[in-house]
């Protein structure tokens, strides 16, 4: 057994070498630099004022040194945003970072193999991966939260935009027990609306992904979605009758070719594309739309254990209820000096400073409170020994 | 031979330095030859060494045939169910219908090129030909997703299911409803991308049949279209199922375009319209967050695949083999 996980490590450690190579990151990281230089401009300026603050880090000086990452390609565009255009444009031009968006489950492998310095991931580190972490390095692996973000239901047609759905009838469409717009159940969300006759096609991700796990646990885990039979994780096995799409790029190009189609889409990129989208009822009852104020209010209400360890979910009031979080992990022991100092410095300044960035590109961040305690997490790097 | 060393006595004569350049030049050739064995040996023997614990624990029989495929998310041990029946369908069927739709079009190009062409024309069209085998694969796959499935093959499935979904038997193949990606869509564009290799060696067997047999042909009063298709095609037959051989072995191993073009549901279905997916389209869907117990089912889909290949190669040989002894011309 033991065996199986390393030559599998191996592999992925190769893999993820070559999806790097392959540039994975390469478009990824130009789109949100290009598209949002305006925003960023204002929140640099701001940045400016507030710099003095982070300064008893490192004596107000810039710490030159290099930080690697690897996970989750559900943020990599806040992540290369907020390293190329904030963090190392206006705070520490010395720095040198490099977040390679390798997938969650490359992130985690990477991580707990030490090969780069942080990890990223949409699933948060369970209690046997923590174990075996502090067998691997011999201290605790820090797992904290970095920004909130939301999974939409997008249609093909203009014509369904605002319909209502709720989990159990989205689970249903998923399932393929309800392959119909008039479907009775859906009529009966919407009644004052007319619904045409007209076969749905559910688009789901073809490739392991973050936003299939977000989606998935939210029809899995929630009370009020009832017969959800697929469980949940970065893959799941879709029934026969729902096509696949390659990345937010192939769910939307399906959801566009196929007359019918209706596809769950990372909400950063529904914001950018301007989709029809659904209304899904919360935990209250209420229809919500998935805007960045709701995504943010979802976030908020949750109730968020002090290890760190939870998946948003029943979200009520003005919440969006089909919201995810992506970690970031570090490590309490073993970094040389500059790296920690590197790696707090930037954490920091991306969870008091980085919120106006994540927004722009429809990312919620951490609310005032939850600052406080991602940074005490950040504040334990290297301080074990 | 012995003509042409008279002529120029002592051309051949080996002097030392030269002797020591054969042996240099024979190293050099061995370790090349050498080296793809090697290369060859490596990648079947980790690539098994890493699937066989997966076929351990899934069952041989099983992976090939089950068609449930659930990914596990375990670090140290198996968890998932792991039969890839519906990928291995998916590639098969992809790449049949390629060469089904790809064969015609290179032998009419062929003929069209080699006879019927005015010169200034053939060699500019066998070029533009071949132009097609240098566009990246991941192009074909973004045209076909984006522009050329939609607009194009859409409204042919559309056709095709209206008028052929009817007949029994036949029908099943294309029953709807219809999905944009596709196992057809998939076919038609992986047509595309082995059209220059099966042109190629098609119009390279076509041109190297016996000119006097076609001027008897012709002298026996024989017409264009006689000549071709009882002179030509009958003496270049063998070579024209190498090339198609070839471009099937292309088409099996094809995986960008075909991950993005096939469906990518992970799941199979007997009409060409539905969404379905193939072995190297979902290695390449999933490998980056997959977990490792299914990075090790997908080396074995790897493992599948490369099995697959070499059966259909093998056969090929065969049958190259068995129609050149008919035909009394070992063409290939």
């Amino acid at each position: 057994m033991r065996t199986t996980t390393r030559r599998a490590a191996a592999t992925l450690a190769a893999i993820a070498l070559l999806a790097a190579a392959c540039g994975g990151g390469g478009l990824d990281a130009e789109i949100p630099t290009a598209d949002d230089a305006q925003d960023t401009d204002d929140t640099d300026t701001s940045d400016d004022g507030d710099d003095g603050d982070d300064g008893d880090e490192a004596d107000g000086g810039t710490i030159a040194g290099d930080l690697v990452g690897a996970g989750a390609t559900f943020v990599n565009p806040v992540f290369v945003d907020w390293i190329l255009d904030g963090y190392q444009a206006t705070v520490n031009p010395d720095a040198n970072i490099n977040y390679q968006s390798i997938g969650s489950g490359g992130g985690i492998e990477q991580f707990l193999l030490e090969q780069v310095d942080f990890g990223a991931s949409e699933r948060y580190l369970r209690d046997d991966t923590l174990e075996e972490a502090r067998e691997t390095r011999g201290c605790d692996a820090i797992q904290f939260p970095i920004v909130f973000g939301s999974v939409t239901i997008a249609f093909h047609d203009e014509f369904y935009d605002g319909l209502i759905l709720d989990g159990t009838t989205i689970g249903d469409i998923f399932e393929r027990r309800i392959t119909n717009y008039n479907d009775p159940a859906i009529q009966a969300l919407n009644p004052d609306r007319e619904l045409r006759d007209e076969d749905i096609i559910p688009v789901h991700r073809s490739d392991g992904s973050g936003t299939t796990s977000v989606f998935t646990t939210y029809l899995d885990l929630d009370d009020e979605v009832e017969g959800w039979t697929l469980g949940n994780g970065t893959e799941v096995q879709w029934p026969s009758g729902t096509i696949g799409g390659q990345g937010n790029e192939g769910v939307a190009a399906a959801v566009q070719q196929n007359p019918g189609g209706l596809g769950y889409l990372n909400q950063a990129y529904v914001l950018e594309q301007g989709f029809p989208q659904a209304q899904v009822i919360n935990a209250d009852g209420n229809p919500v739309f998935a805007t960045l104020e709701a995504t943010t209010v979802g976030a908020e209400v949750a109730e968020i254990p002090d290890n760190f360890q939870f998946d948003i979910l029943n979200i009520g009031g003005d919440g969006f209820p089909i919201t995810g979080t992506a970690w970031v992990f570090v490590w309490e022991c073993g970094y040389d000096d500059t790296t920690a100092a590197l790696l707090k410095d930037f954490w920091s300044w991306a969870v008091t400073e980085g919120g106006p960035q994540a927004e722009a590109l429809g990312y919620a961040p951490l609310g005032p409170s939850l600052q406080e305690r991602v940074l005490d997490a950040i504040d334990r790097i290297n301080s074990a020994e | 031979m012995s003509q042409t060393s008279s002529e120029a006595p002592g051309a051949l004569r080996v002097t030392g330095k030269a002797r020591f350049g054969d042996a240099f030049f024979r190293i050099i050739a061995y370790s090349a030859g050498l080296s793809v064995l090697v290369v060859l040996g490596l990648m079947i023997g980790t690539t098994t060494r890493d699937a066989l614990p997966v076929f351990e624990y899934q069952g041989l029989w099983s992976f090939f045939t089950s068609d449930e495929w659930r990914a596990g998310f375990s670090r140290t041990e198996f968890t998932g169910e792991y039969g890839a029946f519906s990928f291995i369908y998916g590639t098969l069927v992809t790449s049949l219908l390629a060469v089904v739709i790809a064969v015609p079009f290179a032998i009419a190009i062929s003929l069209y090129i080699n006879r019927i062409a005015p010169k200034r024309l053939a060699k500019p069209l066998a070029y533009t030909v071949e132009l097609l085998a240098a566009v990246p694969s991941v192009v074909f796959g973004l045209w076909g997703l984006l522009y050329f499935g939609p607009t194009y093959v859409r409204p042919v499935m559309e056709l095709l299911n209206s008028t052929l979904a009817p007949i029994p038997l036949v029908g099943i193949l294309f029953e709807g409803p219809i999905f944009t990606t596709s196992y057809f869509t998939a076919g038609v564009v992986l047509a595309i991308m082995i059209l220059p290799i099966i042109t190629a060696i098609t119009r390279e067997v076509t041109a190297q049949v016996a000119e006097d047999q076609v001027q008897a042909a012709y002298g026996m009063g024989a017409t264009d279209w006689e000549v071709m298709r009882k002179v030509i095609l009958r003496g270049a037959f063998p070579g024209i199922v190498g090339g198609t051989m070839l471009g099937l072995g292309r088409a099996l191993g094809e995986t960008i375009a075909v991950a993005m073009l096939v469906g990518g549901s992970q799941r199979w279905g007997l009409s060409l319209f539905f969404g379905g997916d193939s072995m190297a389209g979902h290695i390449a869907n999933t490998f980056q967050d997959a977990a490792p117990e299914t990075v090790l089912a997908l080396i074995a889909i790897g493992v599948g695949l490369f099995v697959i290949t070499v059966i259909v190669n093998v056969a090929a040989r065969a049958l190259v083999w068995r129609i050149g002894r008919v035909a009394g011309d070992a063409a290939l």
